[in-house]
């Protein structure tokens, strides 16, 4: 995958942050603090102008120009959380212009060692580690498979999915939600939700 | 949602320009959203930052000034500040005496001030502690939760540390009066309605005309149980009773005694609690050595209140009465 592509799956992203802004924030007013659509949107639309301002020559620029983005537009813990993914995956990718499939898989895992070592989720915390984690996980299964990026990001989508679906019953563990304990369970995590997003975006900039 | 804004987007910024034109012993920096003491850094002092995000005026911003903070940060409403911001204010108040970060334990604040910290030890090697403040007994402090959160004690660990450095002690020692403040500090708050930050447009939770939320958390985030509205006796003994069976007060123990507003209260029902919660302290046989009654950290207009309580000792005691010069904490000067 070119440089280009790459950049799409941000576009993308961008794009379904937008349409979702609603419902992320109202995920997050039942058991946070009812930021995070607003946050999410306020930072990657950051990430589009900073690519598009300084279009980067390879995947390692173009990561890194999005997560410094989300970084220093986010704030609360996304931003550091999302902006560690995308830097831990620059350093991954490298200063190339092409990817393979398994570079490709290579970079999620990178970007989830960030996301952990930032936040240190488990797993059953209810937060977005719960999406991603079983989503890289569906990836590396695939491609072992011998799938094609195409399939193995499709089962990333359902695994994301249902990855998200599960933290509804969960027992907040991490976060502002942490606090409402009992309370927390019943409702679909809102990080786990952006972070499924991404998950979608990836499969169709990469379909 | 009818507030006083021309778009919710702006609303930080604005506010902060304001602040500089009502305010011209601050300087605003609008780029990076940071309100610093005029004459920062100053020479051997240790340089104190706190930040956080905005809707809990005057906290931060509104401490910032002679025996106080050198810089706040301001974030987003209800959202942390960036760590450019902290790195850009930690670098731009040390004079060579190391910075104070003092962080209230909400896991976004965390993460932004450490990659803050980071970035100023390899950029320009400056001497960061962070001291983090989790003062609030709504919250159970266990393994399995992001800890206790940090509220009103911080008021009071920005006013004790302000004034400990600015009678010149070195960073440790600025950085221990701010853990044993934290270390001797809880609260506990109820909230009487929601409040509504401006980006959303609608109230961030809902609250029947007859309830109240107990151990309410300063973004409006619930605590322990929504229950019935009680007269204020019964609120102040709810609020009371959590704080004082948590830190073993005794009797003849000094405290100082803060009933902070959560923005939608009025001083005239502040001060009706200050009295419920002087006499549950005579009953206990502990000793009111110094008080604050005011909105100092709020949550947007929250109705509601919150009660902390600091054990002083001579030490606490005497940097309290240290002269102090912000926009919303003033004495002795």
């Amino acid at each position: 995958m070119t440089v280009t592509q790459l950049s799409s799956w941000l576009r993308i992203y961008a794009e379904l942050i937008n349409e979702h802004t609603e419902e992320l924030t109202q995920l997050d007013s039942a058991i946070g603090d009812a930021d995070h659509g607003t946050n999410m949107q306020r930072g990657t639309a950051a990430v589009l102008a900073a690519i598009d301002a300084n279009p980067a020559d390879d995947a390692a620029a173009l990561f890194k120009t999005a997560g410094m983005a989300l970084v220093s537009k986010v704030g609360g813990a996304s931003g550091p959380l999302y902006g560690t993914f995308f830097i831990r995956a620059a350093a991954s990718a490298g200063a190339v212009t092409e990817l393979s499939s398994h570079d490709f898989a290579k970079l999620l895992h990178a970007g989830l060692e960030g996301v952990v070592a930032r936040g240190k989720p488990e797993p059953g915390d209810k937060t977005m580690f719960d999406a991603l984690a079983p989503a890289v996980e569906a990836v590396d299964d695939a491609l072992d498979d011998g799938a094609s990026l195409s399939d193995a990001l499709a089962a990333a989508v359902t695994a994301a999915n249902a990855g998200r679906d599960a933290t509804i019953p969960m027992l907040a563990r991490k976060g502002r939600a942490s606090y409402l304990g009992e309370r927390s369970v019943g409702h679909q995590d809102p990080g786990a939700t952006s972070a499924a997003l991404l998950i979608t975006a990836a499969a169709r900039a990469f379909g | 949602m009818k507030k006083l804004i021309n778009e919710p987007a702006g609303v930080v910024t604005e506010a902060l320009a304001g602040m500089g034109a009502a305010h011209p012993e601050l300087r605003i920096d609008l780029e990076n959203r940071i309100v610093y003491r005029a004459d920062a850094p100053v020479k051997g002092k240790v340089g104190l930052i706190s930040g956080g995000g905005s809707g809990h005026e005057p906290m931060h911003s509104g401490f910032v000034g002679l025996g106080m903070l050198d810089a706040a940060c301001a974030g987003e409403v209800f959202t942390s500040p960036v760590p450019d911001q902290m790195l850009e204010a930690t670098k731009s108040v040390d004079s060579g005496a190391g910075v104070l970060h003092i962080v209230k334990n909400y896991t976004g604040d965390i993460m932004n001030f450490e990659m803050a910290a980071e970035l100023a030890a390899a950029e320009t090697g400056t001497e960061v502690i962070q001291v983090v403040t989790n003062d609030d007994v709504a919250v159970k402090d266990s393994l399995y939760t992001a800890g206790r959160r940090g509220v009103g004690v911080t008021v009071l660990v920005e006013k004790l540390a302000g004034a400990a450095a600015e009678q010149g002690r070195p960073l440790k020692e600025v950085a221990d009066v701010a853990q044993l403040v934290n270390d001797n500090g809880r609260s506990m708050g109820i909230a009487l309605t929601p409040c509504t930050v401006p980006a959303a447009g609608k109230p961030t939770f809902t609250l029947a005309e007859d309830e109240m939320e107990v151990g309410v958390g300063i973004h409006g985030e619930p605590g322990r149980a929504t229950v019935k509205l009680a007269p204020a006796r019964e609120i102040a003994e709810m609020l009371m009773e959590p704080i004082l069976s948590d830190l073993p007060f005794k009797t003849g123990d000094n405290v100082i005694a803060f009933i902070n507003g959560m923005g939608g209260t009025p001083l005239l029902e502040l001060y009706l609690m200050f009295g419920e919660v002087a006499r549950i302290l005579k009953g206990h046989g502990i000793e009111i050595a110094r008080s604050l009654t005011g909105s100092y950290m709020t949550s947007l207009e929250m109705a509601g209140c919150s009660v902390t309580l600091l054990k002083a000792n001579d030490d606490i005691m005497t940097l309290w009465d240290a002269p102090v010069n912000t926009p919303a904490l003033r004495w002795g000067v």
